[in-house]
């Protein structure tokens, strides 16, 4: 049994691994060991993903169509699946970064209350 | 899309996994690429990736349809435990199976009879022309109404406003010769107008038109137009010509004249409830036509939007037009029919065939229904007596964390599992139920032959099966599986036995069984004692099964001359009566309740005054040989039958039924002696006999007043001097009748005389008298069946409440046997809750039996809905039944032995 390495994984507001996942393809297709090495790369590692909520992301984001998936290659030769962004899953990234920007803006305003 | 992801989960899990892992094996080449030995590689990736089965589940919950996925769990759960327990299984499903599969086959009888469109096009613009004529005296006597007049036929046909075509048929036979032996064949005379209006396309060739219809010769109504065609039925074309196509424009010999075949018509066609072999066209001379001769049937379609009120309306407009287009000839007012106040009272043609033959079946399903709602108190018995078994069971899961909904719906899923799996059962003996239904059903059942499983049936046994399913499904699952489960593990031994209220709905069932099964007694008794009552009607004949009939007719194109006709009648009936074995012959019109349109007219006594104004009341004609009344057994109450010198010699002399002679004169004697005509210049006629009443229609109606004439008489009003019967019902008294050899010695006395003459419908008088009380028989039998039936569930539900009672207090009686108490005492007091159980039963079932009873009314006969005798024996036999099922579990109580009932804890 794995247990959490980040507290702040644990914490991790519903929805936010879909669009770090989206986010993460916007760079082109990849396959999930990518994926989660890349969303844990560019978080400086704060963020640990879970493999036990990755896949049945992706299974998640794929049967809405934000994604579409194919087997392929990896990089070391071995059988993969990858994933893609598709046109609907774009969109989808742009929503919910832009909720995601407000709410950050507005957590923020809360937490430094205006000088004046 | 929840479904399609429910069936491709299986895929889905096999590329999840084989994704999963290569992760592993990417993760491991990274290891060992860092430095890790292979094995120590291997062993991380999967530490770091997790539990894969885990994630698996996940994902497959989330494809997954939960409800559906237990369901099938369920399913497959119940079938197990029903198959487990095979006493139990077959008893419940026995019950199920023959209650739905009763109710299958009346509902299908229902459907075909009342339900279903007749089958022609359109069916619901098709109406019967239907009069009412409350002024016109003497009409109650016929069942029908007032037919319509061809020049009423003429005036609707051309002036109405409100149809897209109507005519006017009449039935009959016609002899049909050179095929093989003379048959007598059924024809329907269609005037123009009728097919059309039916609207069914031939089979072959083409229906029968205008050009048809055109008559020979002046004649008023001709059997045969000019072009002398003819149709043929779908059946008698099967028979007669082996469905051979090559029939149209082949000649065949109707009536001695050569008519040529221009159509057939499709499998199961009928005018209207007429079943034929010939459709032939029905030609009228419109100028020789008058306002009376009321013995058409009508029939017409309706214009798409217009109601029977608004035709209704359209041809009493016309009724005043009828009466002044056509007259009764020189000398008549045509007005004077405004007396009988003729009304139109057209009715949906469905309404006209089925007729009130839906009384009948609505009872029939009435009481079916209610042998099943028994059966399902039934097997709701069987299944709390298996829940109750099961307690410790269920309570054991309840304690483990199954939720109550779920071992609700587990068990619920097991009742549906009875209940279709019954279901499909009753289907099977549905199927049989109605082969069975078809041979004994009443021959007047109209529709039986269209009786047939269909989808509606189907749908209704669905139907059925889920709401019984649910009926003694939710009961025992409601009360077994609510939250006070935790208790039941407690309790499930020693004390378990004794609470009263856990036996309350068991005896709430049985008093319900008990007082339905009364319902059901009563109404088979109330049968049973119209069907005792109608027996006892003097029919009017004698000894029927002694009593051989046969018609032959005689048409003109085969025998012109009235005197050769009669002759050869007398011929045929000495040669009758040189068959060894007879006792006496004779003929007439007809015979009671065989069902021929009867001939009917006005009489006038000597020495009455009559308003010129009224048309005297219509009389029922019947015409007879001599010898006639003795031959049939019918009672002479004063003065004698014809003789042949009377009948032969056109003396004028007629005999009266008693009802007639009172009405006329006060009583039979004052009646014999005086004399009656039909119109004014006809001679007076000598009434020499008095005849007892006559229920002609039936036992159960009333006798109508007849006027027997001689069968040859003087005509002065038609076209011919002379009137001879042409189609004659002949009745043979002997001891062989039936007999096969004495059937061929009736045909070959036929033929000896005319070799053209077929002997048709030959059948005893107890086959027409049994045929005329078909409808309360088929009922009886029906009613008798569902009581039986209720009876014996009853009996059964009783005999289980109480030998379940016994076997839950062995201990409480083995102690009390232990302690002294006599095995009577114990007896009585078993037998004591069982007849406890019945009375109030019985109770609730009177008071229910004597409300509901009043919906048969219009099956009974000669007895009130409250016949006492029925209301005071069927408890009684009821209350019997009780006592015997509750003493036969109560035996087993007395026989306790103590000491091993104590120890068997």
């Amino acid at each position: 049994m794995s247990k959490p390495r980040s507290s702040i994984q644990g914490e991790m507001l519903q929805g936010t691994l879909d669009m770090l996942v989206l986010q993460t393809l916007v760079l082109g297709p990849a396959h999930g060991h990518t994926i989660a090495h890349a969303i844990e790369q560019r978080s400086e590692d704060v963020l640990q993903i879970e493999h036990g909520s990755l896949y049945p992301a992706l299974h998640r984001l794929e049967d809405r169509g934000w994604i579409a998936s194919f087997w392929g290659t990896s990089e070391n030769n071995r059988k993969a699946k990858y994933y893609r962004l598709t046109p609907a899953g774009r969109k989808q990234l742009l929503a919910q970064t832009t909720r995601w920007e407000q709410l950050v803006r507005a957590i923020g305003r809360v937490l430094k209350p205006a000088s004046e | 899309m929840g479904f399609a992801r429910y069936f491709r989960r299986a895929r889905w899990d096999r590329e999840r996994s084989e994704e999963m892992e290569s992760y592993v094996q990417i993760e491991t080449d990274e290891n060992i690429a860092r430095g890790m030995p292979p094995e120590q590689a291997g062993a991380a990736a999967r530490r770091k990736f997790g539990n894969s089965t885990l994630i698996r589940e996940e994902i497959y919950r989330m494809n997954t349809i939960v409800f559906l996925d237990t369901l099938a769990r369920d399913v497959r759960y119940a079938l197990r435990a029903l198959r487990h327990n095979p006493v139990f299984t077959a008893a419940a499903l026995l019950t199920i199976a023959i209650g739905i599969g009763a109710n299958t086959a009346v509902f299908s009888v229902v459907n075909s009879v009342l339900l279903r469109p007749l089958p022609y096009p359109k069916a619901g613009q098709l109406v019967a022309l239907r009069q009412l004529a409350p002024g016109a005296a003497g009409l109650a006597s016929f069942v029908d109404g007032l037919h319509l007049s061809p020049s009423m036929y003429f005036t609707y046909a051309e002036h109405n406003r409100t149809f897209q075509s109507l005519g006017v048929w009449v039935t009959g036979a016609a002899n049909v010769t050179g095929l093989a032996e003379p048959e007598q064949v059924r024809v329907v005379w269609v005037s123009d107008g009728v097919l059309q209006a039916l609207g069914v396309a031939p089979a072959l060739g083409r229906t029968l038109n205008a050009q048809d219809q055109i008559p020979r010769g002046s004649v008023p109504f001709d059997f045969a137009g000019r072009p002398g065609t003819v149709m043929l039925s779908y059946g008698y074309w099967q028979r007669r010509f082996g469905g051979d196509r090559s029939v149209i424009g082949r000649n065949i010999a109707v009536d001695s004249r050569s008519l040529e075949i221009v159509g057939v018509m499709p499998r199961g066609f009928q005018v209207v409830n007429a079943e034929s072999d010939l459709i032939a066209p029905l030609a009228f001379v419109r100028g020789n036509i008058i306002l009376a001769g009321f013995g058409f049937n009508g029939v017409g379609r309706l214009k798409p939007g217009v109601t029977i009120a608004q035709a209704n309306a359209d041809l009493a407009r016309l009724l005043p037009v009828w009466m002044n287009s056509w007259s009764n000839g020189p000398g008549t007012n045509g007005h004077i029919y405004e007396t009988w106040k003729i009304t139109p009272a057209l009715r949906a043609l469905k309404q006209d065939v089925v007729g009130n033959i839906s009384d009948m079946l609505w009872v029939v399903m009435g009481t079916i229904g209610l042998v099943m709602l028994i059966a399902c108190a039934n097997v709701t018995n069987l299944l709390l007596v298996r829940a109750e078994t099961r307690q410790q069971e269920l309570a054991v899961r309840a304690a483990l964390g199954a939720g109550w909904r779920r071992i609700v719906r587990e068990l619920l899923v097991e009742s549906l599992m009875l209940g279709l799996v019954g279901g499909a059962l009753g289907m099977v003996l549905a199927d049989g139920g109605l082969q069975l239904l078809r041979v004994i059903g009443p021959a007047n059942l109209p529709r039986l032959n269209e009786t047939s499983l269909d989808a509606r049936a189907l749908a209704f046994t669905l139907v059925l099966s889920l709401l019984s399913s649910l009926v003694f499904g939710l009961i025992p699952a409601l009360k077994y599986a609510g939250p006070r489960i935790s208790m039941a593990l407690g309790s499930s031994g020693r004390t378990a036995s004794i609470s009263r209220e856990r036996h309350r709905t068991r005896n709430l069932l049985v008093v319900a069984q008990v007082a339905l099964a009364l319902v059901l007694l009563v109404s088979a008794g109330l049968m049973i004692r119209t069907f005792q009552a109608l027996r006892t009607v003097d029919p009017g004949f004698t000894a029927p099964e002694h009593l051989e009939t046969l018609r032959i007719a005689i048409p003109d194109s085969l025998i012109a001359e009235p005197r050769r006709v009669l002759r050869t009648q007398r011929d045929v009936l000495d040669k009758l009566a040189a068959i060894p074995g007879t006792s006496a012959v004779g003929f007439a019109s007809e015979m009671p309740m065989e069902g021929f349109d009867p001939n009917w007219d006005n009489i006038f006594a000597e020495g009455k005054n009559y308003d010129p104004g009224q048309i005297p009341p219509l009389r029922f004609f019947k015409y007879v040989s001599p010898g006639f009344f003795h031959a049939a057994g019918t009672r002479l109450v004063l003065g004698r039958e014809l003789t042949w010198a009377e009948v032969e010699g056109l003396r004028p002399v007629v005999l009266i039924s008693e009802n007639l002679a009172r009405e006329l004169w006060g009583s039979a004697s004052a009646a014999l002696g005086k004399r009656i005509r039909q119109y004014p210049n006809m001679p007076w006629h000598e009434v020499i006999g008095i005849v007892q009443d006559v229920p002609e229609t039936g036992v159960h109606e009333p006798a109508p007043e007849i006027v027997y004439w001689p069968s040859m008489m003087n005509n002065f009003f038609g076209p011919t001097p002379l009137n001879a019967l042409r189609v004659v019902t002949f009745v043979i008294r002997s001891d062989r009748t039936g007999t096969e050899g004495f059937l061929n010695q009736i045909r070959q006395a036929v033929w000896s005389v005319n070799a053209s003459l077929p002997a048709a419908s030959m059948r005893t008088m107890q086959e027409v008298y049994d045929r005329s009380l078909a409808r309360t028989s088929f009922t009886l039998v029906m009613l008798a069946i569902a009581g039986a039936m209720a009876l014996i569930l009853g009996i059964v539900g009783i005999y289980g409440v109480i030998s379940y009672a016994v076997s839950q207090r062995r201990r409480e009686i083995g102690i009390r046997l232990a302690l002294g108490a006599q095995p009577a005492v114990l007896r009585t007091m078993f037998v004591r809750h069982g007849l406890k159980l019945a009375c109030v039963g019985v109770l609730a079932g009177l008071a229910a039996a004597a409300g509901l009873m009043q919906l048969m009314k219009s099956l009974l006969f000669g007895i009130s809905p409250l016949d006492p005798l029925t209301y005071l024996s069927v408890p009684v036999v009821l209350v019997a039944a009780a006592v015997l099922a509750s003493y036969l579990p109560a035996r087993r109580a007395a026989a306790v032995d103590p000491v091993e009932a104590l120890k068997a804890e």
